[in-house]
């Protein structure tokens, strides 16, 4: 064990894991955290808590992980490049080790200029892959990046990654993916997937690598709301891919919403079936409440305990 | 070669305001090129300059200078007759000419009239784009010759973020995705291996822009 987490437990006895995706409150309302917690909890095995997505000032992630710990929750803490330098990087992950926190996501982050501090003056000092890098070499060195520094005490941390099978360019993906393995990630978390075509043909070349032996792949799905919503994203949002036909599926559907979780449930039974997808990650944005319902028609349901 | 843009009218009216007399300075070399700063932009900007303070009753007399280098002390000491003539010198010039003044000219106040934007490359007429920040340890040997430094706009030194779409970057629509270019050109190159190597963090603190100021020292030159 790495880390010791339950998600770790869970990937490593082989069986099919579950996320799911937590905001913070844009402020420090404790309650806005407890609400969606409880609308997670025992229907997830871990948390993703998000370090100020699309560059909006939100309560930090170490703090909210930290929050969800008191709350019986397993968080895994995201954190971004683009606003901390590797002190500051290093630091809070002494900080977030300390607090309990067992999980992390490596990310380089929204361009700052999506937020609502667009005048501030982005960091950059490392990428999502020196920072898996980094954690890698605290965990497994005990030191510092780049240095014989002895770190006091232990740092242990179940070490995962985004991945984006519908960027650019697409046959470039996979050599970012490997990459990452061998920088030291443990999971990988996918960008949502709706264009299953797409996502097959880059688990194929996942698996003509060997990554899938490497690295516990967890595919991500976003329920669509309203058709609405899903043209919007097809449209405005780099990096994700929505096929005609599921716009079409939502925006000629009776009651849009439903279909939407119907859709996601399909999606999760899909992707079940898929060689080295070994579990799903549900970011249900500001949806928390249809968590349960999804996991539930997708016979998620109970989770197994990681022990 | 360096890029600027000419700072809003206001913005300069407002700097000058306090003078009755000044030199308004110009350099031979990049500003020229970009159109920004060279010997043409002086005329012009100085007759627009005499006009609106003519116009609010405030008139301005100004002398007129574009020294081929104004960020080379021979050619910037050829200012010095002129300075001696006026209470405050504009300078069209980049960052780097009005600072070379400031050092020459100590009791005189030396404005910018140009915003220094970027070290580029003319694209076509009328068009100049981003193409390196001055890092100080230069990686293109490791990117086919494409500066993700200056061209990414995170940054990134193993690969594209996933905001790359179309070979276009998310943040500015009409720019190229540097990695979309670093992979198309390995790519004809032969040479996508290089790809497959992770670039460690860059060393901003000690070979870089982050090691406080840089200096450049040649014994074999100095006199």
């Amino acid at each position: 064990m790495k880390a010791g987490s339950n998600l770790e437990k869970i990937l490593s006895k082989g069986l099919f894991a579950v996320t799911g995706e937590l905001g913070p409150p844009k402020g420090n309302d404790v309650s806005v955290v407890k609400r969606k917690a409880d609308l997670l909890r025992g229907y997830v095995d871990a948390v993703n808590v998000t370090d100020n997505q699309t560059a909006i000032v939100r309560m930090s992630s170490i703090a909210t992980s930290s929050l969800l710990i008191q709350m019986g929750i397993e968080p895994v803490m995201q954190m971004t490049t683009r606003d901390r330098n590797r002190i500051a990087i290093q630091s809070d992950i002494f900080g977030a080790t300390a607090l309990g926190i067992k999980n992390m996501l490596c990310l380089t982050g929204d361009h700052h200029t999506f937020g609502n501090q667009v005048d501030s003056k982005n960091v950059h000092d490392l990428d999502s892959i020196q920072l898996i890098d980094c954690v890698r070499t605290m965990r497994d060195q005990g030191t510092l990046l780049g240095g014989e520094e002895r770190i006091e005490g232990k740092i242990e941390i179940f070490i995962g990654a985004a991945e984006n099978p519908f960027a650019d360019p697409f046959e470039f993906r996979v050599v970012r993916l490997a990459k990452k393995v061998r920088a030291g990630v443990d999971f990988i978390q996918t960008q949502c997937i709706y264009d299953m075509k797409r996502f097959k043909e880059w688990m194929k070349m996942v698996r003509d690598r060997g990554l899938h032996e490497k690295v516990h792949i967890l595919a991500g799905v976003t329920p669509l709301k309203s058709g609405g919503m899903a043209r919007y994203m097809a449209k405005n949002v780099s990096g994700i891919i929505i096929p005609e036909e599921i716009i079409d599926r939502i925006v000629k559907a009776k009651k849009p919403a439903e279909e939407g979780i119907k859709l996601c449930v399909e999606q999760i039974q899909e992707l079940k079936e898929i060689e080295g997808v070994h579990g799903v990650h549900i970011m249900a944005i500001e949806w928390e409440q249809m968590v349960s319902q999804i996991t539930e028609m997708a016979g998620l349901l109970p989770r197994p305990k990681g022990e | 070669m360096i890029k600027a843009e000419q700072k809003p009218m206001e913005e300069i009216l407002r700097s000058i305001d306090p003078y009755k007399k000044i030199l308004l300075s110009g350099c031979g070399a990049c500003v020229t090129v970009c159109h920004a700063g060279g010997e043409k932009e002086v005329l012009l900007l100085a007759s627009a300059l005499r006009m609106a303070r003519k116009k609010i009753g405030k008139p301005l007399e100004i002398l007129e200078a574009t020294p081929s280098r104004q960020c080379e002390p021979e050619y910037a000491q050829e200012l010095s007759e002129l300075s001696e003539k006026v209470e405050a010198i504009l300078s069209l010039a980049c960052g780097v000419g009005v600072q070379t003044l400031v050092r020459f000219f100590p009791k005189m106040p030396v404005l910018p009239g140009v915003n220094t934007t970027f070290l580029g490359e003319t694209l076509s007429h009328g068009i100049w784009e981003e193409r390196c920040q001055a890092c100080g340890n230069c990686i293109l040997e490791k990117t086919g010759g494409i500066c993700p430094i200056s061209r990414c706009a995170k940054q990134l030194l193993n690969g594209p973020c996933g905001g790359s779409s179309k070979g276009k970057c998310e943040i500015k629509k009409e720019a190229d995705c540097a990695w979309q270019l670093i992979y198309d050109r390995l790519s004809s190159l032969g040479q996508l291996y290089k790809l497959e190597e992770i670039i460690p963090a860059k060393r901003w603190g000690i070979e870089s822009r982050d090691s406080g100021l840089r200096r450049i020292i040649r014994e074999d030159l100095k006199i």
